[in-house]
């Protein structure tokens, strides 16, 4: 991206995840935007100086907090289980939560929270409806590990995993709106499957939705 | 405003006075402590020095009602105020700071208190910003306080002072910052009760606040701080030189009393780790079996401490600056609700917590994170590893200053400043 940078301020994002990049494109110039779990702030950065939004982050790591705060970015210290309540409601335009669903103690009353803070929530995760998965564990009989889901079952932080058809079954549920998703492989790529839930649900590693309440 | 402002509080404990009426006979400790206190008595009151200041003849309304008939303000500047008046950070000082932020002292000689964040090439860089620092009213280094001559001319003001509070002291800031035909601060920083003058400038005058960093601070004086407050103040009354604060008439100032004042309170500003890092149970000195001959080194820091403090602070500013952050309460001028002194506030905050501060702990910038949230405000929030107490803020603490810069120039960029 061709983004004229003042001279001396570090650029984060320029090394930014690529579904990232994706949750980027989804957002409005000039929107207001929290994003849970900021890390180092790179998302928020990069929509401030490409799209001149007044974007803010909660980030659990404090050394993370502290390194997005040294980098001039508007980061807190806090977690989605416990930190949303506080916002009022729409508070902001877009609500960004990345590979994090998965580790929140209370994901259903996270997506609640963000849906009331926020009027659009992005929300991405891995899916453990990938055939890789399925077939570990069809076939060696223990919890499966690959390269998204990494750690042993004793170690992980992810807690409640789902699928690309739990989620939806959820949004049904809750009485969500999915405006967009799409399913991304390995690389962060946007993959082809968007139109079958089936095959999106087998090869995607990971999911991106936007949801609105009704 | 607090119901206590309209009464003065009470001053000694009734008997105490009596108990210690006779200066240098403390019966249980006669003939066996006195040879090693090391905390002189000193009977000169500060020295007279003529700081840089600006009068306001029109006085200033206080918020218990009273007003002062004219209004002194004592402050230094540091660096150049641009053409459009848009690059001057407000640097609030703390319990028992001053204005000398960033240049050697007059009264101690000793380098400016805040000279580490302060300064050309500093966190707060006096070459990009015109850095403004005041001694609050109720203080002694030439603000009008105790110290000051009375409206009527007749002698200082002594405890007759009237009470004054943090939403006084930043109402004289403002016009201090109005003299200089500022209107809008780039930012207000402070720690401690200079943290609370910060949190009172974006509650009562947001717009004249960009960016603001409150530092380990809290939203109100809490018991246990309130508590500390009276241990120094009743400390400075039991001393049979405070005289009923009119000590000036007779020369002898309470100097053993505004120490131990300051003593305890300085026991506050720091935490364990950092007194057993420092000083241990070493014993310095003095012979074995002798009880009070013997010096703890940690002693000796603490008497040092309440010695040399004696020197550049007056007892009645003490009382009366300990009182005002006492009062100090933010919500309750919002009918209770934190949220509402900040909603609809544009500034953009950065509040910072040191991990071993118990005086003013992390859940207290916590709950001001909260309350800025619950009114969508703009807020960044470092919590800082430390184990130097809530004196952590004045030190030496890289991380700290990395965050202080990186905030500070983050908001330099958003306000458009070179």
């Amino acid at each position: 991206m061709d983004v004229v940078q003042p001279e001396g301020v570090r650029y984060v994002a320029k090394n930014m995840r690529v579904d990232l990049r994706l949750i980027a494109e989804m957002i409005a110039p000039g929107s207001r935007v929290l994003d849970i779990g900021s890390g180092d702030g790179s998302l928020i950065d990069h929509l401030y100086r490409t799209k001149g939004c007044d974007a803010r982050g909660i980030e659990i790591d404090m050394a993370e907090v502290t390194r997005a705060v040294v980098h001039g970015l508007p980061v807190m210290h806090g977690d989605a289980d416990h930190d949303l309540a506080q916002y009022p409601d729409g508070a902001f335009d877009y609500v960004v939560l990345s590979r994090t669903l998965q580790a929140v103690e209370r994901p259903r009353e996270v997506l609640r929270q963000m849906l009331r803070i926020g009027r659009s929530a992005l929300v991405s995760f891995p899916n453990f409806g990938h055939w890789l998965l399925r077939w570990q564990l069809l076939w060696t009989g223990r919890m499966p590990m690959t390269s998204v889901w990494a750690k042993a079952w004793h170690e992980t932080p992810n807690i409640h995993p789902c699928t690309i058809r739990d989620f939806f079954a959820l949004c049904e549920e809750e009485g969500y709106t999915v405006e967009k998703w799409l399913a991304i492989d390995e690389a962060g790529q946007k993959a082809p499957w968007t139109r079958a839930v089936g095959m999106a649900n087998m090869f995607g590693e990971q999911a991106l939705f936007q949801l609105k309440r009704i | 405003m607090p119901p206590a402002l309209q009464s003065r509080a009470a001053p000694a404990l009734p008997g105490t006075a009596a108990a210690v009426a006779t200066r240098g006979a403390r019966p249980h400790m006669a003939g066996c402590i006195n040879a090693v206190v090391a905390i002189p008595d000193m009977d000169t009151a500060l020295p007279d020095i003529d700081h840089q200041r600006v009068v306001f003849d029109d006085g200033l309304m206080l918020e218990c009602g009273q007003s002062l008939g004219r209004l002194e303000i004592a402050y230094r500047t540091y660096g150049q105020l641009n053409a459009e008046r848009s690059n001057a950070v407000l640097v609030c000082h703390a319990l028992t700071g001053d204005q000398y932020v960033a240049e050697t002292h007059p009264v101690t000689g000793k380098p400016g208190w805040w000279d580490m964040a302060v300064g050309p090439g500093r966190p707060i860089d006096t070459e990009r910003f015109f850095v403004i620092c005041s001694n609050v009213i109720g203080g002694c280094m030439g603000s009008t306080g105790p110290l000051t001559r009375r409206d009527d001319g007749e002698g200082p003001w002594g405890t007759d002072f009237p009470p004054v509070t943090v939403k006084d002291m930043v109402a004289a800031q403002r016009k201090l910052v109005e003299h200089f035909g500022i209107t809008r601060l780039f930012a207000v920083v402070g720690g401690s009760v200079g943290g609370m003058q910060v949190l009172q400038w974006a509650a009562n005058f947001p717009e004249m606040v960009f960016a603001a960093v409150p530092i380990a601070t809290a939203p109100y004086h809490s018991a246990q701080n309130i508590a500390f407050n009276e241990v120094g103040r009743q400390a400075i009354f039991a001393d049979p030189d405070w005289q009923s604060g009119r000590y000036w008439e007779t020369g002898r100032i309470p100097s053993r009393g505004l120490a131990v004042a300051r003593m305890v309170a300085h026991i506050t500003y720091l935490s364990e780790e950092a007194l057993t890092r420092k000083f241990g149970r070493r014993v310095r000195g003095g012979q074995a079996l002798t009880a009070f001959a013997d010096l703890f080194e940690v002693e000796s820091y603490l008497r040092h401490q309440g010695s040399s403090f004696v020197g550049r602070f007056d007892a009645n500013a003490y009382l009366t600056i300990t009182r005002a952050a006492d009062y100090f309460d933010l919500a309750e001028e919002f009918g209770g609700d934190l949220r509402a002194a900040f909603r609809g506030s544009r500034t953009r905050f950065c509040l910072v917590s040191f991990t071993s501060d118990w005086l003013y702990p992390t859940a207290e910038s916590r709950a001001i994170a909260r309350a800025l949230n619950g009114a969508a405000a703009n807020v960044s929030f470092v919590e800082i590893e430390s184990d130097k107490g809530h004196d952590a803020f004045l030190l030496d603490e890289p991380e700290f200053h990395r965050a202080l810069r990186g905030f500070i120039a983050g908001c330099a960029e958003h306000a458009g400043l070179p």
